[in-house]
């Protein structure tokens, strides 16, 4: 359908336009200019970076939150275990989520839908709450360590909570609905005739796998992924409950520097370089959900 | 529509026992132990309903609640409507300059972490309350502009993902036959769809009033909402009056979806029974 060109069109496309370049846009670029900021003092807590006094323009670009996120081990140690965290749980939730989905699609159609919609369902709770119901199980009193016990497989409890062990699993917990669901679309897509046109002319099941089903569902597979890769490599709340104190995660870093130590430009600094570090990823999914918001 | 060849095969089965069980397991222990009497967490000692009592008599969680239904309600409506009139421009409108760039406005916000975006949005606010003096305090309304900003994306999502299925035939005809086009959307389109904008404003809905991390970096000190105190309250260790808030929150969440999917489900089926009709001579 074609609009006719008038005035009402052009104010239809401002309105959710403007929204967002102000309050998502714009708040961007405010972060990169006081990232070049001195923190100190003050209300707010950080020196102007660009400042107008007796006629002259004066502009004070302060990199040395740049030089200490790239020499205190701290940040560089934090940037590489958020990623670490992230690949692996992205890993893990793929290896889980895509049987499962699999599962879903090759079930009875009447029952495909509700299956899907059990796997959503969590995802509609609180996800703090649900990070929340792992500390009881994985505490060194909870219900995991005394099940082992008394089954006798340990003689003393394991330490889960509180280590990375238990932020993969809260990761993976949490984010394995939004792995589900994209992969479980691209298989509903997926041309099946090709499937059983491999299998009919002898290819054995596993090389069918590998070979047809999960290069024609990559796009699922990016953008599941995506889903889970780009909020794990920010993420605060499950280092903060589950991890243990020295599981330092960027977004654990960035919340302490502006909360506990008040350094609103450090805290600036470290959310560019994460916004920089991850642009590649955030484009990826973007380019796939074009393509998903075009096609029909 | 295709059909895909239903598995028999055990293994269909256990994949989908163990998938929901890892899902769900965690939630029914959670709300087991809801209803334990002991303080202490991991202990069974008996069914009570003591800690639901607990939980009623305390009063900062809530005015949390009242206030975290607010903002919620305020935001996914406000939502709605930008998701929607969003939606409504990508699938509609055809290119316009800027196109890319507010497609990717959408997009991202979806992935974005939440600590850059409530970062950035606090810093936003602090210098717009130094450029224009507003706002002059942060509270309410900061987590109101924060919350309709990533819910509609979410919102513009699910809408436009009805409005692509929708048949534009229809309103092309009314267009034909003289109605403008402000009236097409609201007599044609917006009834089509209705149940993508009740699921997108329900979840534009939860997803507001799940929000911890957005909210606690816009908000002030005037203004606490529930994640918070149930935050603040868990860190400290597990304990029994945040098993029967969850408990709570688990039920009723759950009780929602399954009307809507019965709805849903029965309204398809109607559609079925309506196309099968139309197509008999």
């Amino acid at each position: 359908m074609r609009f006719p060109r008038i005035r009402g069109r052009s104010l239809v496309i401002a309105l959710p336009y403007a929204w967002l370049t102000l309050f998502f846009l714009v708040p961007f670029i405010i972060v990169f200019k006081i990232s070049f900021s001195e923190a100190m003092v003050a209300l707010p807590p950080y020196a102007e970076v660009v400042r107008w006094a007796d006629n002259q323009l004066e502009v004070v670009l302060n990199f040395g939150n740049y030089v200490m996120l790239f020499t205190d081990s701290l940040y560089v140690n934090a940037y590489l275990t958020s990623l670490r965290v992230a690949t692996i749980s992205t890993l893990i939730c793929l290896l889980i989520g895509y049987p499962l989905a699999w599962a879903i699609v090759h079930s009875p159609p009447s029952t495909r839908i509700i299956l899907l919609m059990l796997i959503i369902l969590p995802s509609w709770t609180s996800f703090l709450i649900r990070v929340y119901a792992w500390m009881g199980i994985l505490s060194n009193t909870g219900l995991l360590n005394n099940a082992l016990l008394k089954i006798g497989l340990i003689d003393a409890p394991l330490q889960i909570l509180n280590t990375d062990y238990a932020v993969y699993i809260g990761i993976v917990y949490a984010y394995l609905p939004f792995m589900v669901l994209p992969l479980y679309t691209a298989l509903m897509r997926l041309d099946h005739s090709l499937v059983e046109a491999a299998s009919d002319l002898g290819s054995p099941p596993w090389k069918t796998l590998f070979t047809v089903t999960i290069p024609l569902t990559k796009a699922g597979i990016i953008a599941g992924s995506m889903l889970v890769f780009i909020p794990a490599v920010g993420e605060f709340v499950i280092p903060e409950l589950l991890g243990g104190p020295d599981t330092l995660l960027i977004g654990r870093v960035l919340w302490q520097e502006f909360f506990n130590n008040r350094d609103w430009p450090v805290a600036a600094a470290l959310a560019s370089t994460m916004l920089l570090l991850l642009m590649a990823p955030i484009m990826w999914f973007h380019r796939y959900q074009r393509r998903e918001m075009e096609s029909d | 529509m295709q059909d895909i060849p239903a598995s028999r095969s055990w293994v269909r089965r256990l994949i989908l026992i163990l998938g929901l069980g890892f899902l769900y397991i965690p939630m029914l222990i959670l709300i087991i132990y809801s209803f334990n009497s002991s303080r202490l967490v991991t202990v069974w000692a008996g069914w009570s309903t003591h800690w639901y009592g607990e939980l009623f008599r305390d009063q900062a969680i809530i005015s949390a609640v009242l206030l975290s239904l607010t903002i919620a309600f305020m935001a996914a409506t406000t939502a709605v409507v930008l998701g929607t009139i969003a939606a409504f421009v990508l699938t509609r409108f055809g290119r316009f300059r800027g196109e890319n760039g507010f497609a990717f406005m959408i997009t991202a916000p979806l992935v974005m972490p939440e600590v850059i975006t409530g970062l950035s949005l606090l810093l936003l606010f602090v210098a717009l309350g130094q450029l224009i003096g507003w706002p002059t305090s942060r509270g309410m309304s900061t987590i109101w502009i924060a919350h309709v900003t990533f819910c509609s994306a979410y919102v513009a999502v699910v809408v436009s993902s009805r409005l692509r299925e929708l048949e534009k035939s229809l309103e092309e005809a009314a267009m034909d036959l003289g109605a403008r086009p402000l009236k097409v959307f609201f007599v044609i389109t917006l009834p089509l769809i209705a149940p993508a904008i009740v699921a997108g404003w329900l979840l534009a809905f939860t997803l507001s009033l799940d929000d911890l991390v957005i909210a606690s970096f816009v908000s002030g000190p005037s203004a606490t909402t529930l994640p918070m105190v149930v935050f603040s309250s868990v860190r400290l260790g597990v304990s029994p009056k945040i098993n029967a808030l969850a408990t709570i929150i688990i039920v009723t969440v759950s009780i929602i979806t399954f009307i809507g999917w019965w709805l849903m489900a029965r309204a398809e089926r109607r559609r079925a029974q309506e196309r099968a009709l139309m197509k008999k001579p």
